[in-house]
C-alpha cells in the first residue's frame, strides 16, 4: 500500500509548450482517484510523470510505500489506453513477462498469472494471441498483467477509451470488483465523465492550456458500486452535470 | 492465396514457357542461342542424371548458406543495437551510408586477394550483400515498433536481455524476414559471380565453363538450376515465415 503526493509538478515540452502548470494533488492509501480534463490538459503526461515514464521540468512526486516484501513486487504498474500487450506472446506469456525482473520461481509465477487469468475470466484464451481476443478482453488481460505482480500503486491511462459503452460498464464492474479485494492505490486517467465518477473515491478536474488542477469532486457514493444501477441515482446525474459544468 | 490466383500462379511459368516453344518452333527466335524449352528440359534432366549439376549445386548452396550466416547474424544483432541505441546508430549509419552503395561484385578482385583462393573469399562475397541488408533492415524494423511496447517494458522494468531478445527482436521480425527475403536474391548473385574465377566447382564455375567452351545446353541447364534453387529458398522462406511470425496470420 501506498500513498502520493505530487507538489508543484510542472512540465515543458522542449518546444515551449507547457503542458503541466504547479500540479498539487495527494493520493491516500488505497484511494481510487480518477483525473478528468478535456483532451491535450496534460492528464495522460501526469500519469506517465508519476510512474515514471516522463521526468517533470520542476516539481516532485513521493510515494510513500510500505517496505514489506518490496523485492516480490514492483512499486507500481501500469495499464495503458490502447493495445499494449505484446502480439507475439500469448495472453499467459504476456502476463508472466510483467514478473520479469522480480526473479520470482518459475511456478509461483504460473501460479499468479492463471489465478489472475481465473478473476478477469480470461483462462480458456491463456494460450491465445491477442489478435485472437475481442477489444474488452484485451484489455482485462492487460488489468490481469497489472494486478498479477500485485504492486501497491496501479496507474491507468484511459483503459476502456477505445471500448464500446457497454463493454465499458462491464469493465468497470470487474475492476471494481478486483480493486474491492486489493484496495491498490489507484490513479485513473479518463476522459469518461461518467466512468469517473463510477469509479472513483475523488475526481480530480484538470483544466487545459496550461494542465492544472482546476477542482476536486469527492464521490460519496458506498461501496461496494454497481456500474448500471449507479446511474439512476439522483446524485450521479448532479456529480456528472457539475463536472461538466467546471469544464466548459 | 486463393485458388484463383493460385491457378494463375501455376499458369503463368507455363505459358511463357509454350510462347518461347511457338516462337522458337516459327523461327521467330534463333535455336542456336534460345533452344526450345524441351530442349531445355531434356538437357536438364540429362546433366541432373550426371550427378554434376547436384554436386555443383549442392556447392554452390554451400557457399550461400555459410555466407549468409556469417553476414546476417552480425548484420541482424547491429541492426538491433542500431535500432535501440541513438550513440550506436550515430556511429553505424554513416558507414552504412558510405559502404553500402559500393557494388558487391565489384569488391570479389580485393576478396580474391585478402582471402586468397579457398571458399573464404566466396563466403566473405556473401557475407558482405547479406550484411548490409540485415543491418538497414533489421534497424528500420526495430525503430517502427510501436513506442506503447517501449512504454510497457519500461513500466514493468524488463531487464535489458528480455527486452532485447522478448520485445525488440520479436517486433523487428517481420522486417528482419523481409531483409532475409532480399539478402537470399543478393547472396544467390553473389555466390554464382564469386564461382566464375578460381574454382572448379558450383553452378557459377558451370555458367563461366559453358560459355568458354560454347556449351549452350550446359549453361541453360546451370541457369536451371539457379532459377529453381533461388525459386525454392523463397518459397521455403515463405513457408517459415507463418511458422516463426504466427501473430501475423490475422493481419492477413
Amino acid at each position: 500500500m501506498a500513498s502520493i503526493s505530487v507538489e508543484h509538478l510542472t512540465k515543458r515540452y522542449p518546444s515551449g509548450t507547457l503542458a503541466l502548470s504547479d500540479v498539487n494533488l495527494d493520493v491516500a492509501e488505497g484511494e481510487f482517484v480518477a483525473v478528468v480534463g478535456p483532451s491535450g490538459c496534460g492528464k495522460s503526461t501526469l500519469m506517465r510523470i508519476m510512474a515514471g515514464l516522463d521526468t517533470p521540468t520542476d516539481g516532485r512526486i513521493d510515494t510513500m510505500a510500505a517496505a514489506s516484501d518490496a523485492a516480490s513486487t514492483l512499486p507500481s504498474a501500469v495499464v495503458f489506453q490502447e493495445q499494449s500487450l505484446f502480439p507475439w506472446m500469448r495472453v499467459a506469456q504476456n502476463v508472466a513477462f510483467a514478473f520479469d525482473s522480480l526473479g520470482l520461481p518459475k511456478a509461483e509465477v504460473d501460479r499468479r498469472v492463471a489465478k489472475e487469468l481465473a478473476l478477469v475470466g480470461l483462462t480458456d484464451f491463456a494460450h491465445a494471441y491477442p489478435h485472437e481476443l475481442s477489444g474488452g478482453m484485451k484489455q482485462r488481460a492487460a488489468v490481469a498483467r497489472a494486478f498479477a505482480v500485485d504492486p501497491p500503486v496501479l496507474y491507468m491511462d484511459e483503459p476502456f477509451g477505445a471500448l464500446d459503452e457497454q463493454t465499458r460498464v462491464g469493465l468497470a464492474n470487474e475492476l471494481m470488483s478486483l480493486w474491492d479485494r486489493t484496495r491498490k492505490t489507484v490513479v485513473f486517467i479518463t476522459h469518461g465523465i461518467e466512468e469517473a465518477v463510477t469509479l472513483a473515491d475523488r475526481v480530480i478536474v484538470l483544466s487545459a492550456h496550461p494542465g492544472t488542477v482546476k477542482a476536486i469532486i469527492p464521490i460519496e457514493f458506498p461501496r461496494p458500486r454497481d456500474a448500471v444501477s449507479l446511474r439512476g441515482d439522483p446524485k450521479f446525474g448532479e456529480y456528472v452535470v457539475r463536472i461538466w459544468e467546471l469544464l466548459r | 492465396m486463393t485458388r484463383g490466383e493460385r491457378a494463375v500462379a501455376i499458369a503463368a511459368p507455363i505459358s511463357i514457357v509454350l510462347l518461347w516453344q511457338l516462337a522458337v518452333s516459327t523461327r521467330f527466335l534463333n535455336p542456336g542461342l534460345f533452344p526450345p524449352p524441351s530442349e531445355i528440359a531434356a538437357n536438364f534432366i540429362a546433366y541432373a542424371s550426371s550427378g554434376e549439376l547436384a554436386t555443383n549445386t549442392a556447392w554452390t548452396l554451400g557457399r550461400l548458406v555459410v555466407g549468409c550466416l556469417i553476414g546476417g547474424i552480425p548484420g541482424t544483432l547491429i541492426g538491433l543495437a542500431m535500432g535501440m541505441n541513438r550513440w550506436v546508430r550515430a556511429y553505424f549509419q554513416p558507414v552504412v551510408a558510405l559502404l553500402y552503395p559500393i557494388p558487391k561484385i565489384a569488391i570479389l578482385p580485393l576478396l580474391y586477394f585478402i582471402f586468397g583462393t579457398g571458399e573464404q573469399a566466396k563466403w566473405a562475397a556473401v557475407a558482405v550483400g547479406v550484411f548490409f541488408l540485415m543491418v538497414i533492415n533489421t534497424e528500420a524494423g526495430v525503430r517502427q515498433i510501436d513506442p506503447i511496447y517501449l512504454d510497457v517494458a519500461r513500466a514493468y522494468r524488463i531487464r535489458p536481455m528480455s527486452f532485447y531478445f522478448r520485445v525488440l527482436l520479436p517486433g523487428a521480425l517481420p522486417n528482419i524476414y523481409a531483409g532475409i527475403k532480399l539478402s537470399i536474391g543478393i547472396a544467390i548473385v553473389l555466390a554464382v559471380a564469386s564461382e566464375f574465377q578460381l574454382t572448379r566447382v558450383g553452378l557459377g564455375f558451370a555458367i563461366f565453363n559453358a560459355q568458354q567452351l560454347l556449351d549452350v545446353d550446359r549453361l541453360y541447364a546451370a541457369l536451371v538450376a539457379v532459377s529453381l534453387l533461388g525459386c525454392i529458398l523463397t518459397y521455403g522462406l515463405d513457408l517459415t515465415e507463418r511458422w516463426a511470425i504466427p501473430w501475423r496470420r490475422a493481419r492477413k
